[in-house]
């Protein structure tokens, strides 16, 4: 029989399960996502640094975890080279896996990376807390639940954490594409490099101005994007250049805040593969297109600040929240998604192509000049 | 754009293997869909027993058969501007592509709502399908046609072994196999170049991963996936074969993914504007694939997928046909939120199929690429352990979950893994039990090692479990982890108790042992979005792997329960369905709130719009008593879902539940054979001579005093199963070997039997044992065909009048004496006006339906009104004032039960059944032969007419045949007995005759059109002539007959009307 222990919530209650992780106690904010598959990625996208994953499917484990390779640079299977959250909490665990291409289980990887995991929680009914009270701050405990202190992620500048140190360099394309690095997903890297590009990978707070670039890409990243206003600053000077600018998820929350709106903390999130997002209908260009994309995000752009130059680009057809906005002259978009998916479906890669498109209809117009 | 404002819909006929109930859940959903936009609906489907033939669901609704020549008389009848194909399966969907190819739609300008015509076409002819996703380079099956052996291997080169060799234009797999190597192919083409001048040779993916993704489109482009779902089983077992869980359970998100996308660029090339079902082949150490085939159509998985979901894929493709977007509708379940989204579950299905094929003689019980299953079960839960055992049990066939059952005996359990039974799964735990490992298991079965490991677990589980010997001993940590595994009570107790009697005793102090350590189930919410956004739903499934309800009790006695039918087997379908969303009709209807058991995906009764809570569960003692406990209802019906219910009442009553009805010790009384039969006696009512004996010996002396034929069978059991007719000492013997096996704990009962006696069934309803309403109908076939495979003339059309005044006599005075109050039914004999009562069930019976619709009184809304407590007046009007007939007919599914014997007899065969009006007997006899797949023949009729008896009912009709210039080919006793009543007939010889003109020649050149063929003795089974031109008949798809009366009356029928003259009309215009 493993461990037990018990996921302690800061509203007092309290549910108790067993161990197949690291044994260590940890804090930070508990959010549910609810995707059916893509462990493995969701566990290591940096985006979910400081928080406690809860998986609303039940059956965890079942394919193990691929072996952890770094090839050039960017990981074969992983989103990052480290699992990222916090914790781990499911309802049923594999404690056998079967899969071609798995290595270890779960429950080894998780020792091996220290992270604790949580199995026989009624994840159905932590989720439905979450939902009514918001997300939770809590704590996964073995033998007292003060063990640890609760602690408040969004206080703390996550991206500064998952950030890299120092500019790194991937492909050798003609096009130059700058990263800023909030806690990217390695396959945003994966998803730029199918184009003609290299790509300069560059710190949350570096100041890409300097450097000669034909498009800026702002990356997907944790936390209150509030702690990133020196990339809004850069992004900002950046945008005088007219140079196209795309991003993804935090980089949307950032563009947005470059384009003079705030952010908000939503009520619980959204994490999961399931999300609607329609083109806003106003805009007609490919008439009301509908996508279901893969997200995962704590904060949203409030769309009633962003700037008269802006409109709104994509919508969430479940609460309406923005799900991505554009400039209304210049190559400036960002969607709230992830178009990259890895994990989550894969419908809206497109984005990518109109990216790649604006960098070589932005060359034309200025070679023209 | 042209305006919709009628709308035709085509059903899917009779219940069939391969497609059945999942159907009448489309279509009904359909129709909502349809109505709810004001648009004006006709339906064409003859299966009386559906709820989508049911008032008010279609404005107009025709019983006539789903073929072109109908469904054009109907279109130019109604004259609607569109019409919907993808609702009614095969059967719609190829009559919809003829009438097109014909041009009927452009005629009647009809438009195609939905998929267009060309989409379906191009899915469905291989040809264009491969050449379809050749064209965005999508991967499917390919095979290579050769002529000469040589050809044969450069293909398997080509593709690379393993490869399968099919011969061509062969039947039943005539000379198909797989091939490992040059010399294995060698051998095989060889063989098989016997049977066939051409060879298709194929790449084979044996044991690769079945896959299916349910995908939505709508005319904006804009495309979901609903679901995705894996088969437990390996390719190689057809997916309606295959135990199946949804979502997927061993794909990485790059390969569920990497499908999905693949699902989404296909239906958009095709112009699927609806529902689309996409099947792969996955390789299980790469990420290769092969598409198998798309679906332009919903289908069974798409039933299970909304099921497995809440997601109403039939419902919303009925919206995208009218050219919503997916984005314009609401999710219904959350009723906030958009139509376009992809469920999310947080709990995993099961599907596991029933098969029923002990019922056919001479069928084979491996199972493989065709579909032999006559129904499904879904199971839900929060772990696989819990859902395979669950569905397991849910099959009802005796099997308590994945351990725990009677032993089965497997000669060879090597070769019960790889080639796989209907009892595959059972044979996997005697595997274990016997030490094999799992990865000697999956070596042999190809099943992913990770459902093995799974089921291991169950097996680990028992083992623990069987090293304590009281209830008081097992810990408690172990109990709570065995419900968490799936096991039941019972289960549990039989491992304790060691199988021993003890087992069934204390299996009630293990629940309450339980109760009091707090280990309960919980009921859990499918809300399509994984408890994401708040959701009303009334959608429910228990659990022991959580630890909160998801919804509240009120306690105020003001909710009914209904347990449902359970799986679709061969004697119990659609028919019950009907019969339980009834009776949720009207108790919601009554002001209360009616609440559904049930676990059948493929029932309307198990849509969450039909009652106000669905308990998508078990119909066992403890999950009803779960349920019961937490519902606390004003009162229980368990009459209106067939046997599985009724056989509850017993245990249900003893544990204090409040069943709505008849009493349950009324109940018994009636279902048994002693008390009922003693009853009877007293009542002074006749019943064929019967004794239950133990000993041969008492049975030859039993044998001795009624003579032969005699009737055996096993008591307490449903559609007479292991039931048999023996004519004689031999095959008495023999037959009972078979027989004491199907049930020890219940001795043999013989009874006499009466040949040449017609049989009469009264469908009733009684309050406080007075009966309310009733419906007498007669069979056409005399007693010795099952009632549920005999055709049923309603209401009588040659009864004595003092039969009739007979058999409402013995009615009242049963009913009075069992203090009868809802439905029941009665079978009778009558020769002469001597009546004898062989059976009587107090519940709803299979010809509910069929009586209602027909006399066009509710049986089950009177029913259930008297169960509820109402006074209910009764009707005056009588069936005898009915100005048109009701035929019943039967469907069978022979075809797909390669070499079983296409014979009818005591025991139930068919899986389906239509209901036809007319305003003569002969017009509704026609149009329920049509139905089931009858055709009326061009030329030649081939006779062999069997007993003294039967040639002499057939007489008349071949008299008839000749007159209206058929050919009568004939055996040499039917053709001397024609001769000798100047009937001219062409001599055929027999198979085993090496002369010709011979009878198996003629059908493989189809140069017959149409089979009577009788078997002279009433056992069936053996290899004679008879059965070789009954089988060849099937295979050669030439329509049969085996029963002399009821051929009798087609060939009357089709010779007495013209076709073109028989009248259209929809039912309401029946009065």
């Amino acid at each position: 029989m493993d461990k037990k222990l018990t996921l302690v919530l800061e509203n007092g209650v309290n549910f108790d399960g067993f161990s197949f992780g690291y044994e260590k106690p940890v804090a930070g904010e508990v959010v549910f996502n609810t995707a059916m598959v893509g462990y493995p990625e969701s566990l290591t996208d940096p985006s979910y640094a400081g928080q406690i994953l809860a998986v609303t499917y039940p059956l965890v484990g079942n394919y193990g975890v691929p072996e952890d390779k770094i090839v050039d640079g960017l990981s074969e299977f992983y989103e990052s080279e480290k699992i990222q959250v916090t914790g781990l909490i499911i309802s049923e665990y594999s404690h056998q896996y079967s899969h071609w291409n798995a290595t270890k289980s779960l429950g080894e990887w998780l020792k091996e990376h220290q992270i604790p995991g949580i199995y026989g929680i009624d994840t159905r009914e932590l989720t439905k807390l979450i939902r009514e009270k918001g997300s939770l701050k809590g704590k996964i405990v073995f033998n007292s639940p003060d063990e640890i202190d609760f602690s408040d992620p969004s206080k703390e500048n996550q991206v500064a954490k998952v950030s890299c140190e120092e500019v790194l360099r991937y492909g050798n394309g003609s096009k130059t594409v700058v990263l800023v690095d909030c806690g990217v997903k390695h396959n945003i890297l994966r998803c730029l490099l199918r184009y003609d590009v290299n790509i300069v990978r560059v710190p949350w707070n570096y100041d890409f101005n300097t450097l000669e670039y034909d498009g800026l890409f702002i990356s997907n990243g944790p936390g209150d994007p509030e702690h990133c206003e020196i990339t809004v600053r850069n992004i900002r000077k950046a945008m005088e250049t007219g140079k196209p600018i795309c991003g993804i998820c935090m980089g949307n929350q950032l563009l947005a805040k470059a384009g003079g709106a705030s952010t908000y903390k939503l009520k619980y999130g959204h994490r999961g593969h399931n999300q609607p997002v329609q083109e806003n209908p106003a805009y007609g260009e490919t008439g009301a297109k509908c996508f279901i994309t893969s997200q995962n995000h704590g904060y949203a752009v409030d769309i009633k600040t962003l700037g008269e130059d802006w409109e709104e680009l994509f919508i969430n057809m479940n609460d309406g929240t923005n799900e991505g906005i554009r400039h209304k002259t210049k190559p400036f978009f960002s969607a709230q998604f992830h178009p990259e998916a890895a994990s989550g479906p894969t419908d809206t890669r497109f984005l990518f192509d109109k990216f790649i498109e604006s960098i070589e209809k932005h060359e034309t117009s200025t070679q023209k000049k | 754009m042209k305006i919709i404002e009628k709308v035709l819909l085509l059903g899917s006929g009779a219940l069939k293997i391969g497609e059945a109930g999942e159907f009448d859940y489309s279509g009904s959903q359909a129709l909502k869909a349809l109505k709810e936009e004001g648009i004006t609906t006709v339906l064409i489907n003859p299966n009386i027993a559906t709820v989508q033939t049911s008032e008010g669901v279609a404005d107009k609704i025709y019983f006539l058969p789903v073929t072109p020549f109908f469904v054009e008389k109907v279109i130019e009848k109604e004259r609607p501007d569109g019409i919907l194909l993808s609702f009614g399966g095969q059967t719609a969907l190829n009559c919809g592509v003829e009438l097109y190819r014909s041009g009927i739609f452009e005629k009647y300008n009809v438009k195609v709502l939905g998929t267009p015509v060309q989409s379906i076409i191009d899915t469905e002819d291989r040809e264009l399908f491969v050449h379809k996703l050749d064209e965005i380079g999508v991967k499917t099956i390919k095979s290579i046609a050769v002529e000469s052996i040589e050809d044969a291997h450069s293909a398997a080169e080509e593709l690379g072994f393993p490869v399968i060799v099919r011969a061509a234009y062969a039947l039943g797999g005539l000379g198909s196999g797989f091939c490992n190597d040059r010399d294995e192919l060698q051998a095989l083409a060889e063989k098989a170049f016997s049977y066939s001048n051409q060879l298709l040779i194929e790449k084979s993916l044996k044991g690769w991963k079945e896959i299916e993704y349910e995908v939505v489109r709508d005319r904006y482009d804009n495309c979901i996936t609903v679901c995705n779902m894996e088969n437990f089983d390996p390719l190689g077992i057809h997916t309606g074969e295959s135990i199946v869980v949804a979502p997927s359970q061993t794909l990485t998100n790059q390969e569920y993914h990497k499908l999905r996308e693949l699902a989404i660029r296909i239906i958009r090339h095709i112009g699927v504007v609806g529902e689309c079902n996409v099947q792969y082949a996955f390789d299980t150490v790469s990420e290769d694939y092969r598409v198998i085939e798309v679906n332009a159509r919903l289908s069974r998985s798409s039933a299970l997928a909304s099921k497995a979901t809440g997601y109403p894929l039939a419902f919303v493709a009925a919206k995208l046909a009218l050219d919503y977007g997916l984005n314009e509708l609401k999710n219904s379940v959350t009723k906030s939120t958009t139509a376009f989204f992809e469920p999310a579950l947080d709990y995993i299905v099961c599907k596991i199929p029933r098969w029923d094929l002990g019922k056919f003689h001479g069928v084979s019980h491996e199972i493989g690429s065709s579909m032999k299953s006559v129904g499904e079960v879904m199971s839900i839960g929060r772990s696989f352990e819990e859902v395979i055992q669950k569905g397991l049990r849910m099959i009802a066939q005796g099997m308590h979950g994945f351990v725990a059952n009677k032993e089965l005996e497997v000669a060879n359990i090597d070769r019960a893994l790889s080639e796989p039974t209907d009892k595959r799964i059972f044979v996997i735990a005697q595997a274990l039990a016997k030490g094999y490992t799992i990865e000697r298991i999956h070596d042999l079965t190809k099943i992913d090692l990770w459902f093995l490991q799974k089921l291991q677990n169950i097996y680990l589980c028992s083992g623990e479990i069987e090293k304590y010997n009281t209830i008081e001993e097992l810990p408690e940590n172990l109990l709570k982890k065995a419900k968490q595994k799936g096991f039941s009570d019972y289960q549990i107790t039989k491992l304790i108790f060691k199988n021993s009697d003890k087992a069934s005793e204390e299996k009630l102090n293990l629940r309450k042992h339980r109760k009091s350590l707090g280990i309960l189930p919980v009921v859990k919410q499918i809300d399509t979005l994984a408890a994401e956004y708040p959701a009303q739903t009334n959608y429910l499934y228990l659990t022991y792997n959580g630890s909160a309800n998801d919804v509240n009790y009120l306690g105020d006695k003001r909710s009914v329960i209904v347990l449902g039918s359970g799986a679709y087997r061969i004697g119990s379908s659609v028919e019950f369905d009907w019969c339980s969303v009834n009776a949720l009709n009207t108790i919601r209807e009554k002001g209360w709130r009616g609440v559904m058991i049930n676990y059948n995906p493929e029932t309307v009764s198990t849509d969450y719009d039909m009652c106000d809570r669905l308990y998508f569960d078990e119909l066992t003692q403890e999950r009803v008593m779960d349920i019961v406990e937490l519902e606390n209802p004003y009162g229980l019906i368990l009459s209106t879902g067939g046997q599985i219910p009724n056989n509850l009442a017993l245990t249900l009553d003893k544990a204090g539940v409040p069943i709505l009805g008849t009493s349950a010790a009324d109940i018994d009384n009636a279902e048994d054979r002693h008390k009922f039969s003693s009853m009877l006696d007293r009542l002074g009512i006749d019943q064929p001579r019967w004794k239950e004996l133990s000993s041969l010996k008492d049975i030859d002396r039993f044998v001795e005093e009624v003579g032969f034929p005699v009737l055996v069978r096993p008591s307490y059991v449903l559609s007479g199963a292991a039931m048999n007719v023996c004519s004689n000492p031999v095959e008495l013997e023999q037959f009972l070997k078979l027989a004491t096996n199907v049930s020890q704990k219940h001795p043999v009962v013989v009874s006499e039997f009466i040949e040449n006696a017609k049989e009469i069934e009264i469908d009733a309803v009684a309050n406080k044992g007075e009966i309310v309403t009733y419906a007498i109908s007669e069979h056409i076939e005399f007693a010795g065909v099952h009632s549920g495979d005999a055709t049923i003339q309603f209401p009588p059309q040659r009864l004595y009048v003092e039969t009739v005044r007979r058999i409402k006599r013995i009615t009242r005075a049963i009913a009075e004496s069992l203090q009868i109050t809802g439905p029941f039914n009665i079978q009778f004999l009558a020769k002469d006006n001597d009546i004898k009562v062989i059976e009587c069930n107090l519940r709803a019976s299979r010809s509910f339906p069929f009586v209602s619709k027909v006399l066009k009184r509710n049986f089950i809304e009177i029913a259930t009104r008297v169960m509820l407590g109402d006074e209910v007046e009764k009707p005056n009007k009588s069936e005898f004032d009915l100005d048109y007939v009701g035929i019943k007919a039967s469907q069978f599914s022979f075809s797909r039960l390669q070499k079983a014997d296409p014979v009818l007899g005591v025991d139930m065969a068919s899986t389906g059944e239509v209901g036809c009006l007319g305003d003569d007997y002969y017009e509704a006899v026609l149009k329920s032969m049509l139905s089931v797949g009858m055709r009326i023949p061009k030329k030649n009729v081939l006779i062999s007419s069997g007993t003294i008896r039967s040639k002499l009912d057939l007489l008349t009709a071949s008299r008839l045949l000749h007159e209206k210039g058929y050919t009568i080919y004939a055996s040499s006793g039917s053709h001397k007995f024609l001769s000798e009543n100047n009937v001219p007939s062409i001599l055929v010889y027999q198979p085993s005759e090496d002369l010709k003109p011979n009878a198996l020649e003629l059908i493989r050149e189809k140069q017959i059109d149409l089979v009577v063929n009788i078997p002279k003795n009433l056992t069936p089974g053996e290899l004679t002539n008879g059965y070789k031109i009954r089988r060849a008949a099937i295979d050669f798809n030439i329509p049969l007959f085996t029963n002399s009366r009821l051929a009798s009356a087609f060939i009357h029928a089709f010779c007495e009307m013209d076709l073109q003259n028989i009248p259209i009309k929809s039912w309401d215009e029946y009065k």
